[in-house]
């Protein structure tokens, strides 16, 4: 690698000057887009290229979004309890009292 | 023309076209572990990968592709000058990958089209190009139309690589091509390219003083021996070696 300067290193842009982005991976038609990770990029149109790269270099995905990772809110640990906890003992929440038709998928 | 002429031309193009795409596979591969970023060594690994492949599928057409790859002489490589140049900044590697994702695009575009041994390699490797002539466009832009620092480096790598940029146009006589309208249609992109970018289009010759085709003839310019020397050192000190 004698052929390349070290400058380049020197200067290159470091990878936290650059916004971290969310990537969301649709897998096949039909389904929702998932989370799959997240990475750096210094725009949009640069993000889902790299997200390409990084995500679906196996062919895992037929659509991707990129997100800023600044423009999520989300719930803080601390308050798992308040948010979360009111929900266990209502069982009559859960759709457990019908029987599922059969052939009925990815319910 | 004999059928073994006509036989010999193709191999000697595909030997050409292989050369090519298995120098500029090890050039971005210098990059793994230097990149500026993870992603952009993702990618660059990434458009290596796909050279490489393509390396593969035209050296297999011409013999052994580990002796091609591994055995031969430097003279003995048809490779274009702008692959072996070396990967220097960010800038000229991505000067570089654009003159040659345009042109490669646009050849293997055609090939796809005609009826030729290339025809199944180019119909899959046209999809893999458009995607290596994004990058590098996208970059292009983005450098060029950036600060006055990344502008500088992306106008200077242009106007260094300019000079390689002739040598693509040469005909390779196992191929059917218009190439005038080959050469044509690549000034429409890169032009194109580099105005968007606000850079200018340089005025230099596109070929060196003695370089007319020079790539194609087996005569190289300094940096390639010694990226030869690196790429075929594993293979030569310990032959037939596998893991």
């Amino acid at each position: 690698m004698s052929e390349t300067p070290a400058q380049n290193r020197d200067t290159g842009a470091d990878s936290t000057d650059w916004p971290l982005w969310e990537v969301f991976v649709r897998s096949r038609r039909g389904l929702s887009h998932t989370h799959a990770g997240s990475l750096h990029a210094p725009d949009a149109e640069l993000a889902l290229r790299n997200a390409r790269d990084v995500y679906t270099r196996r062919g895992e995905g037929v659509s991707l979004w990129v997100v800023p990772s600044a423009a999520i809110t989300a719930s803080s640990p601390d308050e798992k309890d308040p948010f979360f906890e009111p929900a266990a003992d209502k069982p009559y929440r859960h759709p457990t009292f019908y029987e599922i038709p059969e052939g009925v998928k990815h319910l | 023309m004999t059928q073994t002429d006509r036989q010999t031309q193709t191999t000697a193009a595909a030997l050409a076209l292989g050369d090519d795409a298995l120098v500029l596979s090890h050039r971005l591969g210098e990059w793994i572990g230097h990149a500026p970023v993870l992603e952009e060594e993702v990618a660059l690994a990434n458009i290596a990968l796909d050279l490489l492949g393509q390396a593969r599928v035209l050296l297999s057409l011409v013999g052994d592709e580990d002796e091609l790859a591994y055995l031969r002489e430097e003279r003995s490589f048809r490779n274009l000058h702008l692959v072996e140049q070396p990967n220097g900044d960010f800038a000229h590697t991505i000067a570089r990958q654009l003159c040659f994702s345009a042109y490669q695009h646009l050849l293997y575009e055609r090939l796809a089209h005609a009826d030729t041994v290339f025809t199944p390699l180019a119909t899959k490797a046209v999809k893999e190009i458009a995607y290596h002539l994004d990058h590098a466009r996208q970059w292009t832009l983005r450098l060029g139309d950036g600060t006055d620092e990344s502008h500088t480096r992306m106008q200077n790598a242009v106007d260094a690589l300019w000079r390689f940029t002739g040598e693509m146009f040469q005909p390779l006589p196992g191929l059917t091509i218009d190439w005038q309208d080959l050469r044509d249609s690549w000034t429409k992109t890169v032009t194109g390219v580099l105005g968007e970018a606000t850079l200018t289009v340089p005025t230099g010759p596109q070929t060196g003083a003695w370089s007319a085709g020079a790539g194609r003839q087996g005569l190289h310019t300094e940096p390639f021996g010694r990226m030869l020397a690196e790429m075929q050192h594993l293979h030569r000190s310990h032959p037939g070696a596998s893991w």
